[in-house]
């Protein structure tokens, strides 16, 4: 019987069976944020075990609360500075350099095609897109991975959903993950990792097919797969290039993580896109969508343009062609966060800075910021948020805010209007 | 170990999450400690007074899904804090369940009619249980009154519970 892509990583990766069909696999990666790690650091500093498996195989980030709003968060970036200092985790990204854990750590080349990453974020899946196990992980998982680079899971089970038709104009990834999690609902993939595959997936860029994975939890799924192709490899390139004489050569060798073709699936589903509107949350779980047509009288109070899910530079760019030329309403409040420094200088190159400005946006430095309503644009009580984040949960941008998801364009059409609107580029 | 005997605090209601457990306002504390004065300080239960009914108790006896919602391991910590080391209900979330043998505590589950028995005997009295993980048995005892239940769980957590929690147990063992 042939394997899933989780299952050759997992076997790959084999380190103990301890009961039923948990098993111990080793790390690859463990990636940290000032949010979850502080905890875990200060659990191991008192169980005399302050010690690290790898410092190597750790990468660590403040981007959830940075610049610091307040003591609190200056001390949880404080300790996590202190820690990757006296272990000699070098990359480390602190202000400056930072941006939003899931944007800066594949822009970095930290997720291969095969690897095994745990982080105690529940976005982590994001990394799935490179053909990697990624999952999140609670405080003590992410204190064990630290110390031993390992971690247990029961033994994956997979869901195969195969993206076919051709897509719209105007609609993107965004608007296929939210679909699919109306598909699937909120609890339709728990304890299964999805893999995304066919057609569709196979024309995406890594930054759409990094869409597509972040939001693999929002159905309960533990990690979104994207096979590995040429477009993996094309992204990985320039970090890979000394290990391998051609890009096919490393192909051959990613192809190895791909599933067999009599592999086994918990369930496999079709999901054609033909037809398919841009589409937008309505309540307070990511499962309750509706094509945006069916939104359309909704005021917003806020826009907001960023985040682990639809922050990167792609993103930008299509937002910036929305509103080029165009005013948002008066009444809006118009935010955008580049994900990483990277996105930041590339989109100030590009003149996408300059276009969001001259619309009336804010132009915040790479953060977490409003996606968790921590920071940089919490709602007021009764306030309207059209957002190109992941969740939408009661009170996830401030206490009695609400949140729409959807996709940069759309959001970018209806900070013009004022009210959820369908962009000019939806036709 | 931890030690798995003591008082029973009874929560008589299905569905108590992890907000409930430890409200997310908490959730920027650094130290474990901080969130002590704070255990099940938004739980909506006639009759229950936080700041009276938790002190001295080390097991809580609860209803079906204890610990839904948010995956936050501050619910278990929160506990741990207050000394209470298990939490024994006729099912948990698989999440805070998962938590709780990573801590190195325990969450047993028992079927609804020993659940729904040991409300009608023992609660509203001062119950005190006495954990056998040799012969797998709970002893309540309460004025004058005793009674054994038997209960089950894996190897798996078994060796958690034994080692502290997958901290000790990795770090010996990986
Ligand atoms: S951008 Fe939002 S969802 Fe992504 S890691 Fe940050 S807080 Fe989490």
């Amino acid at each position: 019987m042939g394997k899933t892509a989780a299952e050759k990583i997992f076997d790959s990766h084999f380190v103990d069976n301890p009961s039923g069909d948990i098993h111990v696999i080793s790390l690859d990666a463990v990636f940290c944020h000032e949010i979850t790690t502080p905890v875990a650091i200060n659990d191991l500093v008192s169980r005399n075990k302050d010690r690290v498996f790898d410092p190597d195989k750790i990468k660590a980030v403040i981007d959830h609360v940075t610049p610091a709003k307040d003591s609190k968060t200056a001390m949880q970036g404080k300790i996590l500075r202190d820690w990757a200092k006296r272990h000699n985790i070098r990359d480390f990204f602190d202000i400056g350099r930072n941006g939003v854990c899931h944007a800066i750590f594949p822009e970095k080349g930290f997720v291969r095609p095969g690897y095994t990453v745990i982080m105690g974020d529940s976005h982590t899946c994001t990394h799935g897109a490179f053909c990697a196990f990624a999952a999140g992980v609670g405080t003590t998982d992410l204190e064990v991975g630290i110390l031993k680079g390992v971690c247990a899971f029961h033994y994956p089970s997979t869901i195969k959903i195969n993206i076919v038709g051709r897509m719209p104009e105007g609609v993107y990834a965004k608007d296929v993950i939210l679909s699919i999690i109306g598909r699937l609902g909120v609890n339709g993939a728990t304890n299964k990792v999805i893999e995304f595959t066919g057609p569709v997936v196979d024309a995406m860029s890594m930054e759409g097919r990094m869409t597509l994975c972040n939001m693999a939890i929002e159905a309960g799924g533990t990690c979104g797969i994207c096979y590995p192709d040429m477009t993996t490899v094309e992204y990985l390139w320039e970090f890979i290039k000394d290990n391998y004489p051609t890009k096919e050569s490393a192909l051959e060798k990613f192809k190895k993580f791909a599933p067999d073709s009599d592999a086994e699936y918990h369930d496999v589903i079709e999901h054609d896109v033909s037809r398919l509107e841009p589409m937008v949350t309505f309540g307070f779980k990511p499962d309750q969508v509706k094509p945006v047509r069916k939104m359309e009288k909704t005021k917003v109070d806020q826009v907001y343009i960023g985040s682990c899910t639809n922050g990167r530079i792609e993103d930008l760019r299509i937002a910036a062609q929305v509103l080029t030329g165009n005013k948002i309403s008066a009444s809006v409040r118009g935010i955008v966060s580049p994900a990483t420094p990277k996105i930041f200088r590339q989109a100030m190159d590009e003149g996408l800075l300059k276009i969001f400005m001259n619309a009336g946006f804010c132009v915040t430095n790479p953060t977490c910021g409003a996606c968790l309503g921590m920071s940089n644009g919490v709602l007021a009580e009764g306030e309207v948020c059209a957002s190109t984040t992941n969740r939408n949960f009661n009170g996830r941008m401030g206490k009695g805010g609400m949140v729409h998801l959807m996709s940069p364009a759309t959001a970018a059409a209806s900070a013009i209007s004022g009210y959820i609107t369908n962009s000019s580029l939806y036709k | 170990m931890k030690s798995f005997s003591g008082k029973v605090l009874f929560l008589d209601r299905s569905d108590i999450n992890t907000d409930e457990i430890i409200p997310a306002k908490y959730l920027t504390e650094i130290s474990k400690e901080a969130l002590k004065p704070y255990l099940l300080e938004d739980l909506q239960l006639d009759g229950f007074t936080p700041e009276k009914d938790i002190k001295g108790k080390s097991i809580i006896i609860t209803r079906a899904n204890f610990g839904c919602g948010s995956s936050r391991e501050h619910a278990p910590w929160a506990l741990e804090v207050n000394n209470i080391n298990m939490a024994i209900a006729e099912s948990f979330a698989r999440i805070f369940r998962r938590n709780m043998f990573n801590c190195g505590m325990m969450a047993v589950e028992l079927p609804g009619q020993t659940i729904d028995h040991l409300f009608q005997v023992f609660s509203g009295k001062e119950t005190f249980i006495e954990t056998d993980l040799e012969k797998n048995v709970f002893i309540l005892k309460a004025d004058g009154l005793e009674k054994e239940a038997g209960f089950s769980i894996s190897d798996f957590d078994r060796a958690l519970v034994a080692a502290g929690g997958w901290v000790e147990y990795a770090d010996a063992k990986y």
